[in-house]
């Protein structure tokens, strides 16, 4: 323990010098900036500034490029409550409540939340990281292929709950996801697979052209139509900063959602994504009246953007004690460290120990700094979502295909996006729901390729999912959360059956 | 000291444009740099490296545009299209411009003709590595136990076309070994599960492995080059542990479309020999590993020889290890 403090205050000691703290402040800041454009996300920010960084101290770049990375996972936030639009995977749960919200008029509360919500849920993640994170690494590495398949699948299950309106229509949702992920190069034989010869789509979709299109375009496209009764617009702004009795309603879902997101967040597979939907789920089942969820509920926002936060943090855990890259920001910051002659791996904690502990303080200095950053900004944002529609839309659809251009530099990409457009048009229109695709598109990749590698190892024998405790446990926890969602579900059913 | 040399530099680029005569100078306006790969690997790294200090020597700015796709096939495939005006160049790879032809039956370009070859920049030496209690203590065991269980084992690569799985390819075929050949998205994942001992072995490149040797979460047997790096000195050659059949380097070069002028070709070569030549520049480089070996490469002459080598060695491994080249159609 006076280990810890004292590694805290090495730190603090590097985080608080004059310039760190000003590349901390300008990452944080040009994060939330670059997040706030639709379908620029962290990796396409991190791609563009990392030229900038050469001339800096490694500590310094790595801590700037870090709070680019918060900054824009925030502003993807801010994004999805304002306009409906994701920024990252992990926001895709916050358009639920947050946009409802925004509809509602509580835009500003809805975003002092989501502020408030991750700070506190940063500093509870920076102490995990700190205290927790070299024998946490230790449980990561249980996780095998096995392990992975049959968290994907507890995950799957937590998009049943997502669920708005019918479970049946989510369960198809989440299926059509799960076949688009697998569109695209197979890993295993390098055969292309529903590609119809398109080179574009040879490495499969992409996240942010599939979002963009289906949420945020086809958001557009709705609002268009219905020209007389401009919801955004037409409510009053309201209060813009949360009351109290806000702050009680979100105290639990908080403190719940930095638990579930810090301890996501640790496995190298890309766990942190799960975070903000398993999240969301353990809310929606405590919730006295569920029924309030994706109608604009409070708690709904809280907790997974706490646990959104506490997973991009406890994501560093990976990259810092093993050296590995849990996802692409983290490869990036792989890059990014060994372009500045710093190799992470096992020995980084001990051989770069100011640089370790700097980061991690750092971590926490970020933190704050979103939250200085934020707070004054909401007002702002608030006001952003009274701009004319004919002026704002525009706006939107333009920086949505620049940033969709930006993540892959191919022109295909925003045809494709306009493609999921008309398909997003479609299925709004249908009332089926767009957040329960896009997890199964997210996850159903994962599954797959953690399947077969599993069975691979295994010669092809299934049984290794339940002779491994820790995959035999999550396929328990999935199979309950099923049982739980489907079956009210199906009683409703019977119920509109029988009244009818 | 600094000042003084950048100044002969400067001068000696002056001196250089002089010797162009009227010509509009080349370059008079920034050069993209096609990586074929995602920001931060390896290629890229180089890539980086070894433009910034190409910019300083051309006065102009190289711009890193990372173009990542099947097997960075993708990549190459755009920057082989571009004008060859000199203002469009590639870092080619083993991958790209070696083993593809063999992997990609619909390639939309050839390696060996399709491009005005600049020079090799670096290589990354292939390092063979095990998960840590796996029950080998150097190579000649290692070689042993492989060809005595290969069948029971699994060896973890990124990918069909990836460097891990052509060098592992080829491994596996001079040691006559069959083991299950497990895939992951990335050399990240596959590493991760190596430390994790769900997986036995795999081939890698250096810049990714150094950190786990040296804290020993994964056991190294041996570099694939003919002297030790000085990344890893505790590790023994290929050639040491008697497998001297097994060197591979994945080597990145820089290309220019076909029909790039003579001029431009010497101008950029003179850039990157002068990058290679650097002192600065070569020790970020050894410090990740990277080989500086195989100077011969260094010149388009070179390279070109070079690349029909890599070319016709990796179809025969491929082939012969029954990899089809795969029809997109």
């Amino acid at each position: 323990m006076g280990d810890l403090f004292s590694n805290l205050a090495l730190g603090f000691s590097v985080a608080f010098s004059v310039e760190n703290v000003f590349f901390a402040f300008v990452g944080c800041f040009v994060g939330t900036l670059v997040g706030v454009l639709p379908g620029v996300g962290p990796i396409a920010t991190i791609t563009m500034l990392l030229p900038v960084t050469f001339g800096l101290d490694p500590v310094g770049a790595i801590i700037m490029l870090a709070g680019i990375y918060y900054g824009a996972q925030y502003g993807g936030s801010t994004t999805a409550i304002l306009v409906n639009i994701p920024g990252e995977v992990t926001a895709v749960v916050t358009t639920l409540d947050g946009h409802q919200m925004a509809k509602q008029g509580r835009a500003g509360v809805a975003l002092g939340i989501a502020a408030l919500g991750s700070f506190f849920a940063g500093c509870v993640a920076t102490l995990v990281v700190a205290a927790l994170g070299t024998p946490l690494t230790r449980v990561a590495l249980l996780f095998g292929p096995a392990e992975y398949f049959s968290l994907m699948v507890a995950g799957l299950a937590f998009a049943v709950v997502l669920a708005r309106g019918s479970v049946l229509k989510a369960i198809a949702m989440i299926l059509a996801g799960v076949l688009l992920s697998t569109v695209g190069t197979d890993l295993e034989t390098g055969e292309e697979r529903m590609t119809f010869g398109w080179l574009p789509i040879a490495d499969g979709l992409d996240f942010a052209v599939l979002a963009m299109g289906l949420f945020g375009f086809a958001e557009v496209l709705r609002n268009l139509e219905v020209t007389e009764h401009r919801d955004v617009v037409r409510a009053p702004i309201g209060r813009i900063y949360p009351t109290l009795a806000d702050l009680r309603a979100s105290i639990a879902p908080v403190l719940r959602g930095s638990v579930l997101g810090s301890a996501l967040g640790i496995l190298p597979g890309n766990g942190a994504v799960l975070g903000p939907f398993a999240s969301y789920t353990v809310e929606k089942k405590l919730a006295k009246d569920p029924r309030r969820f994706g109608r604009g509920a409070i708690e709904g926002v809280a907790g997974p953007e706490a646990a959104n936060n506490a997973g991009a943090q406890t994501s560093f855990i990976p990259l810092l004690t093993l050296g590995i890259p849990p996802n692409a920001v983290m490869a990036l910051m792989v890059g990014a460290m060994t372009i500045h002659g710093i190799v992470p791996g096992p020995l980084v904690m001990t051989r770069n120990a100011s640089l370790f502990w700097g980061l991690v303080a750092s971590m926490w200095i970020g933190n704050l700094m979103l939250l200085v950053i934020n707070l004054p900004l909401i007002g702002i944002w608030v006001r952003l979502v009274k701009v004319p529609y004919r002026l704002m839309y525009p706006a939107i659809l333009v920086f949505s295909c620049i940033g969709l251009y930006s993540v892959n530099n191919q022109p295909s990409d925003v045809l494709l996006a306009a493609g999921f457009a008309l398909a997003g048009y479609l299925l709004l229109k249908l009332d089926f729901e767009i957040a329960p695709l896009l997890l199964g598109f997210v996850l159903g990749r994962l599954m797959e390729e953690n399947l077969r590698r599993a069975l691979a190892i295994a010669r092809g024998d299934p049984a290794v999912f339940v002779q491994r405790p820790v995959s035999a446990v999550l396929l328990a926890v999935a199979a309950l959360v099923l049982v739980v969602a489907v079956l009210p579900a199906m009683r409703r059913r019977r119920d509109e059956v029988f009244a009818g | 000291m600094k000042t003084i040399r950048s100044l002969a530099l400067l001068a000696l680029a002056a001196a250089s444009l002089a010797a162009g005569g009227a010509r509009a100078a080349y370059p008079d306006r920034p050069i993209t740099m096609i990586v074929p790969f995602a920001a931060g690997g390896p290629t890229d790294v180089v890539a980086r490296i070894v433009g910034e200090h190409m910019s300083r020597t051309l006065g102009q700015q190289i711009v890193v545009e990372n173009v990542a796709g099947a097997g960075g096939t993708t990549g190459i495939t755009r920057a082989s299209q571009a004008a060859p005006d000199g203002y469009t160049i590639m870092m080619g790879h083993m991958g790209t411009h070696g083993a593809a032809p063999a992997v990609y039956a619909n390639l939309k370009y050839d390696p060996t003709k399709d491009f005005a070859p600049i020079g090799l920049a670096a290589g990354t030496p292939i390092v063979i590595v095990a998960r840590k209690d796996f029950p080998a203590k150097d190579l000649k065991e290692f070689m042993a136990y492989v060809k005595a269980n290969s069948t029971k084992l699994n060896e973890a690569h990124a990918g069909v076309g990836s460097v891990s799985f052509t060098t592992c390819t080829l491994l596996n075929d001079l040691l006559g070994a069959k083991p299950q050949r497990v895939v992951y998205r990335g050399t990240g994942p596959a590493l991760n599960d190596l430390v994790g001992g769900q997986v036995d072995y795999m081939c890698d490149q250096i810049v990714n492995l150094v950190p786990q040797i040296e804290a020993g979460t994964i056991k190294a047997y041996a570099v694939a080059l003919p002297e030790r790096s000085p990344a890893l000195p505790n590790v023994p050659t290929t050639k040491e542990g008697g497998l001297p059949e097994f060197q591979v380097s994945a080597w990145n070069a820089i290309f220019a479309p076909k029909g790039t002028k003579p001029d431009v070709v010497k101008r950029l070569n003179e850039a990157l020999q002068k990058a290679l030549a650097d002192e600065g520049t070569r020790k970020r480089l050894l410090e990740l590993g990277a080989d500086l070996t195989n100077t011969a490469a260094t010149t388009p002459e070179g390279l070109a020889k070079f690349v029909q080598q890599e070319v016709t060695r990796w179809r025969g491994v491929l082939t012969k290890a029954g990899v089809k080249a795969q029809e997109a159609k």
